[in-house]
């Protein structure tokens, strides 16, 4: 049976409304793919959490830093196995527009409680026995054309003057959300400038990492972390890193729900447009509809057309949506400051949720009409005056 | 003289319009002999039209029954039904009724497609059809790249192309100018006398009246 032939024909009638309603839908699809993959872009972050891993904070606010001392006094706490620290650096590379995370961080331990974080032995080795090694992730690498050897001078502001590294080291993501814009120096390198031009700020960390040994005592050492510091002057908050990213992604939480909500009007949206093409068409048709009854041919035929069109349509629109999709993303993604969005990419889910919406769209829409070609009697779709 | 090829006894038909029924045709008998060429005339709004649908099994009467062939058409359920159309009766309306985005070929073709036949038996079969009506140079043409007389050539080929019982025409050239008017009764008159196809045809044209063998009056749903 040629019904396809028919079909075909029947959806490319009105080329430039059939035209409209595919650019409709694509654009729609594109909006929706966008939507998915910003929020998707938000959660990534936990994803690439580990369990295993306890971020310990200044009580009070990101911004205040913790004592070095407190290090000793945390590896004693039965069930941790690591601890390592990190510290903003912030600073200037070249220009302020060249933004990614900078940190000095314990070159000893750091990349043993970041085991995503892939280094290769011998420039692991090198890094740490040289105080101005930094390691660079191998996605800020390629973007900045960072080579081993090469030295980044930078001018500081949270620690003024200017700064030189040499990159020993190239890391490499482990897994697809693991953050490869990175850039590693010695913490102690930092401290020591310190001791010389501001004494009042040596021996301060940013935050504390603690690799435990059992996932299941994350609670009970967080308490324990936190019990030993309580009544300092300096406090700490102890949470799993999937807390504190939870804690960072809650505060956009509304506007993530918000476009979440949006991606799901949009295919909403879709659903009126191609439902009102389907619609205009099955009326205009109610008399060869009717003709086709009259020949003979069946309910289950006139299922095929109405269904068929609607689904082809829906198809082609779902295809050019997510084609424009990549492009789309890959340029937002281009004029994003690398080291914001390590995460920036479009889901197989979103692929699947989008063609599974215009799916869901093309029988939607092919309810009404269908509904109303099957009840047409043959006399009153004859006689029916378009 | 042998029996009717269409027999339709004491045939009754309304239509409801809001809460009132409208009575269309009362009581009708007709009987068509095998290759007769029926005429059905009558004023606007006579029910002729309501006739030849039931008479095509396109609708069921109200009260009476219709036998075509010896089949009880009312008896049949709507499948059965339409089965019984694709097989045994062939349709011409006064609009043509082609669809626009197939050509005269595949218009032909339609029909076709609900028996076993394969491609090329198809293809002979719709090609034949196309010469009877003379359309053998338009195979190609959309219905829009043809005439009205054209058109309906294409239709009457579309209704004859499964070589049925029966051929009903309702106001075959009622859209049309004079001249493709006599060229469309006298391909009819000719399926007619040279094919021996029974034809029921609805007219309000008298020349086109003048090619049947029989002609019926219907007058606020009563023969007269
Ligand atoms: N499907 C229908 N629904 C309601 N009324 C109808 C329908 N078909 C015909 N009628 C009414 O029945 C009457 C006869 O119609 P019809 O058989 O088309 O007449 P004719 O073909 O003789 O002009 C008219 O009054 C018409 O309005
Ligand atoms: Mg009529």
């Amino acid at each position: 049976m040629r019904i396809f032939k028919l079909i075909y024909k029947n959806a490319l009638r009105h080329k430039l409304r059939t035209a409209l309603t595919v650019l409709g839908m694509a654009i729609a699809v594109m909006a929706f793919g966008v939507l998915r993959t910003v929020v998707d872009m938000y959660y990534a972050g936990i994803d690439a959490t580990a369990v295993n891993r306890l971020i310990t904070r200044q009580a009070v606010s990101y911004i205040f830093t913790l004592p070095y001392s407190y290090r000793d006094q945390i590896a004693k706490v039965p069930g941790v196995e690591t601890v390592s620290f990190a510290n903003w650096f912030g600073g200037t590379y070249i220009d302020k527009k060249n933004f990614f995370a900078r940190m000095g961080v314990d070159a000893e331990t750091i990349f043993d409680v970041y085991p995503e974080y892939v280094l290769p032995p011998k420039e692991y080795e090198t890094f740490k026995s040289e105080r101005n090694a930094c390691v660079v992730g191998s996605e800020l690498a390629k973007q900045y054309r960072f080579k081993i050897g090469d030295i980044i001078s930078m001018d500081g502001d949270i620690y003024p003057g200017p700064w030189s590294f040499v990159v020993r080291g190239i890391y490499y993501p482990r897994d697809k959300v693991t953050d490869a814009t990175q850039m590693f120096f010695h913490w102690q390198y930092i401290d020591e400038r310190m001791k010389q031009d501001m004494p009042g700020r040596t021996g301060q960390v940013g935050w504390y990492i603690i690799k435990i040994k059992d996932p299941s005592q994350a609670a009970a050492i967080s308490e324990q972390v936190d019990a030993l510091f309580k009544n300092s002057s300096n406090e700490t908050k102890t949470e799993t890193e999937r807390a504190f990213t939870q804690g960072f992604i809650n505060g956009f939480s509304s506007l993530l729900n918000a476009m979440n909500a949006v991606s799901f009007i949009i295919i909403g949206i879709i659903m009126l447009v191609l439902g009102n093409t389907m619609i205009m068409s099955a009326r205009e048709r109610t008399r060869e509809y009717a003709v086709l009854k009259t020949l003979g041919f069946s309910g289950g035929h006139l299922f095929g057309l109405i269904f068929g069109e609607s689904m082809l349509i829906s198809a082609f629109g779902a295809v050019a949506g997510l084609l424009i999709t990549y492009p789309f993303v890959a340029g937002i993604e281009a004029k994003m400051p690398k080291g914001f969005f390590p995460y920036f990419f479009i889901t197989p889910q979103t692929v699947i949720l989008a063609g599974a919406a215009a799916l869901t769209i093309g029988v939607l829409a092919s309810i009404f009409p269908l509904q109303r070609a099957l009840r047409m009697k043959i006399v009153d779709g004859l006689r029916f005056i378009g | 003289m042998a029996q009717a090829i269409i027999q339709v006894q004491g045939v009754s038909k309304s239509y409801w319009r809001d809460s009132f029924e409208v009575p269309v045709l009362k009581d009708i008998s007709i009987d068509v002999q095998d290759g007769e060429f029926l005429c059905l005339m009558g004023p606007s709004g006579s029910g002729k039209t309501t006739l030849l649908n039931l008479i095509a099994g396109i609708d069921r009467p109200g009260m009476g029954k219709i036998l075509v062939g010896g089949t009880d058409i009312g008896s049949l359920s709507e499948t059965a039904l339409a089965k019984w159309r694709s097989q045994h009766v062939g349709f011409v309306f006064q609009f043509y009724n082609l669809l626009p985005v197939l050509t005269a070929f595949e218009n032909v073709e339609l029909p076709l497609l609900l028996t076993p036949l394969s491609k090329a038996e198809r293809r002979k079969h719709v090609e034949l059809a196309l010469d009877v009506v003379g359309l053998s140079d338009r195979v190609h043409h959309y219905p829009k790249q043809l005439s009205g007389g054209q058109e309906q050539r294409v239709a009457i080929a579309r209704a004859i192309v499964t070589d049925p019982t029966l051929l009903v025409a309702d106001e075959p050239t009622g859209d049309l100018d004079k001249h493709s008017a006599e060229e469309i009764m006298i391909l009819l008159e000719r399926l007619n006398k040279e094919f021996k196809k029974t034809i029921v045809m609805v007219t309000h044209d008298p020349r086109a009246a003048e090619k049947a063998t029989v002609t019926h009056h219907l007058d606020k749903g009563e023969l007269s």
